[in-house]
């Protein structure tokens, strides 16, 4: 089985997932009281969120890794994370208004989650912009790895700032000290959602690195003795 | 002082070094001839230390400190006055301060540039440049010189100063590195000469009392064998 | 360390000796400081909204464009005769190389600040004196830490297609906490409410310096040599 297989089932497994994911929340999940269906997307946009930042994460990892090791495998694992991390926020940037028109009467506010994710998609945009910019491979690799690293450390600044500044975002309901405050069907739905997604971050960049590979091939792979 | 073991590098397909291993000792002139492409920009760029090799290693006794570097661009900046340059030049090689002033004058007076000292480099003429780019490769009296197309650009009476300048640059026990696709030129500085073409050395070794026409000829020869 | 300062200070007084010497930039970003702040007057409406309540984010969305001017030349002007890579093959090392070329955009950048506060003061008539310690803090601060990324990022577009274009997009993301938080405490500052009261966002302009003086002088090398 290639790689490029073994991406496409992980991706198909996800979908599968995030279908199943779907049924269980709007058959077997309570509706919530005061938001209604809209708070549904609940289940994509947070999952979807945690994993745009999570991608950039791995993108500083791995750079920084890269500097040091310079294995090109690491590289481009690097430039697929940012690729899914991409779609990621634009998924939270297209789900955050649908569910934000109905509670919050508008489709787009400056909360704290949609502001980051925003800042977030331009670092990313910024990165993919940079590596379409440079020819040079090696070039490349080793600029791609010093905005990853930077953007990796931009991002709890962002949240940070955007903390400071005043939120009319939901807080926390999951994540903080306290027992969740989700009802524990709710908390199970998004649980479920949130493993799916990580499968499907696995099966995205499995994917997009196979391409990779395939692509690189005429031009570094046999790139010469040494 | 100056020695390469097997160095490697590619430029995407493109191979620039190929198995390239020599050393040369003091007072040792290599002229390094080969068509353009050949990998000749490279090599001195991988002793300079710009450029890291794919594969294997290059060494110039002294480090960054020792080395005199002069390519097709001068290093200096249009703005200031050559002397200015030079003495810029000179701290960041970490000349003393009191020598700075001094061996600044004695090179611009050495290279024929006293009378435009002071002047911005943005102003003088293409080989009153390389003169400064000289001066400025010179100004930290480095003991290893590597001479990227040192005569491009220059005319024959200026060619033919450089050419005694770098005699007696040899002369003090120093090493240089020159490349050249023009086998006439150089070539009687040499002490070894080596025969580059698609990044390999086919050829290397002292000159010995060969005139230039024998080693053209011979050039020709090495080239051709390693195309067939 | 010491060694590394008297580097980085060469390479800082030639740079600027060569900025005096042509003043053309500078006189541009004065102009340019000086037509950014007229265009702001005029584009607001002075009877819907006070001018103090715009002041703040005036000042730093001008000083941070006029920066942007500033960091586009800080390595153009190696390139000129290849200067650069003489730089590169000379002794000098590359946190040396980083920390000259950071002063010497923190010194171009503050004069188009010593410029531009006085018209600022000027035209928009916001009563800085008694705040005028204060905010010079705040301006050294927020200064600091995104000329630090653009002088980091300024290395590697020089070497890019639309470098000019490249700049802007990369570095504004990274512009987000230190720009917020400037805007933050100025208009805690021009409001006369205690800069204790802003504390959260010093700390953040601290901690942004710091961490991106320290990661761009690691970095640095990697966006230079070969």
């Amino acid at each position: 089985m290639t790689l490029l297989a073994k991406g496409r089932a992980i991706t198909l497994l996800g979908l599968c997932g995030l279908v199943g994911v779907y049924v269980r929340a709007l058959a077997f999940t309570p509706v919530e009281r005061v938001q209604g269906l809209a708070q549904k997307i609940y289940y994509l946009h947070v999952p979807a969120a945690i994993w745009a930042e999570t991608a950039m994460i791995f993108v500083g990892l791995a750079g920084a890794f890269y500097l040091f090791l310079k294995d090109e495998r690491l590289d481009r694992f690097a430039a697929s994370s940012a690729e899914v991390g991409t779609v990621f926020a634009t998924i939270v940037l297209t789900t955050g208004p649908i569910w934000g028109k109905p509670i919050w009467g508008t489709w787009w506010t400056w909360d704290a989650r949609l502001t980051s994710t925003l800042l977030l998609f331009f670092v990313y945009v910024g990165y993919l912009l940079l590596r379409a910019a440079v020819v040079d491979p090696f070039l490349r690799s080793r600029y791609a790895a010093v905005l990853g690293i930077c953007g990796m450390f931009l991002v709890p600044f962002i949240h940070f700032s955007v903390y400071l500044f005043r939120t009319l975002h939901p807080g926390p309901i999951v994540l903080k000290p306290s027992a969740p405050s989700l009802p524990a069907p709710m908390l199970v739905t998004w649980a479920v959602s949130v493993a799916v997604f990580t499968v499907l971050y696995v099966g995205f960049v499995t994917q997009r690195y196979a391409l990779a590979v395939r692509g690189a091939a005429p031009e570094r792979g046999e790139a010469g003795p040494g | 002082m100056v020695s390469a073991e097997g160095l490697r590098h590619a430029y995407g397909a493109v191979v620039a070094l190929d198995d390239v291993s020599f050393t040369l000792g003091p007072g040792h002139t290599l002229a390094i001839f080969g068509p353009n492409g050949a990998g000749k920009t490279t090599l001195l760029r991988v002793l300079a230390g710009l450029v890291r090799p794919n594969g294997g290693s290059a060494r110039v006794a002294g480090g960054r400190h020792a080395i005199g570097w002069i390519d097709h661009q001068s290093h200096l900046y249009g703005d200031l006055s050559v002397r200015e340059n030079l003495e810029f030049w000179a701290t960041l090689y970490g000349v003393p301060r009191a020598a700075r002033a001094p061996r600044a004058t004695a090179l611009v007076k050495r290279l024929g540039l006293a009378a435009r000292a002071d002047t911005p480099v943005r102003t003088l003429s293409r080989g009153l440049m390389q003169r400064a780019a000289i001066a400025r490769a010179l100004i930290h009296e480095p003991p290893v010189l590597l001479l990227d197309e040192p005569f491009t650009g220059l005319d024959l009476a200026a060619a033919a100063e450089l050419r005694a300048l770098l005699a007696e640059l040899r002369g003090a026990g120093r090493v240089v590195v020159l490349t050249t696709h023009n086998v006439d030129e150089g070539v009687e500085l040499a002490s070894d000469v080596a025969f580059q073409h698609r990044g390999r050395f086919v050829a290397f070794g002292p000159r010995g009392t060969r005139s230039a026409a024998e080693i053209a000829a011979a050039y020709r020869q090495a080239v051709r064998t390693d195309d067939a | 360390m010491r060694e590394t300062l008297r580097e980085a200070w060469t390479i800082a007084r030639k740079d600027l000796v060569l900025e005096f010497r042509t003043r053309t930039a500078l006189l541009s970003a004065f102009v340019f400081t000086a037509l950014v702040l007229t265009v702001f007057y005029f584009g607001r409406d002075p009877t819907a909204v006070a001018t103090i309540d715009l002041a703040p984010s005036i000042l730093w969305v001008t000083f941070t464009f006029a920066a942007m001017l500033a960091l586009n030349r800080a390595f153009q002007l190696e390139l000129e005769h290849g200067a650069l890579d003489g730089l590169l093959v000379s002794p000098l090392s590359r946190p040396g190389l980083y920390l000259g070329k950071l002063v010497a955009n923190l010194a171009f950048v503050a004069l188009i600040e010593a410029v531009g506060l006085p018209l600022f003061v000027l035209f928009f008539d916001v009563p800085v004196w008694p705040v005028l310690l204060p905010l010079l803090g705040v301006m050294a601060l927020a200064t600091t830490g995104f000329v630090a990324v653009g002088t980091l990022f300024s290395a590697m577009v020089i070497r890019m297609r639309f470098a000019e274009l490249m700049l802007p997009v990369l570095l504004l993301p990274f512009l987000f906490p230190p720009l917020l938080g400037a805007v933050q405490i100025t208009a805690r500052l021009f409001g006369g409410r205690p800069l204790s009261e802003a504390g959260g966002w010093l700390r953040l302009l601290a901690a942004y310096d710091i961490l991106f003086v320290s990661l761009a002088t690691l970095l640095f090398r990697h966006t230079v040599d070969e």
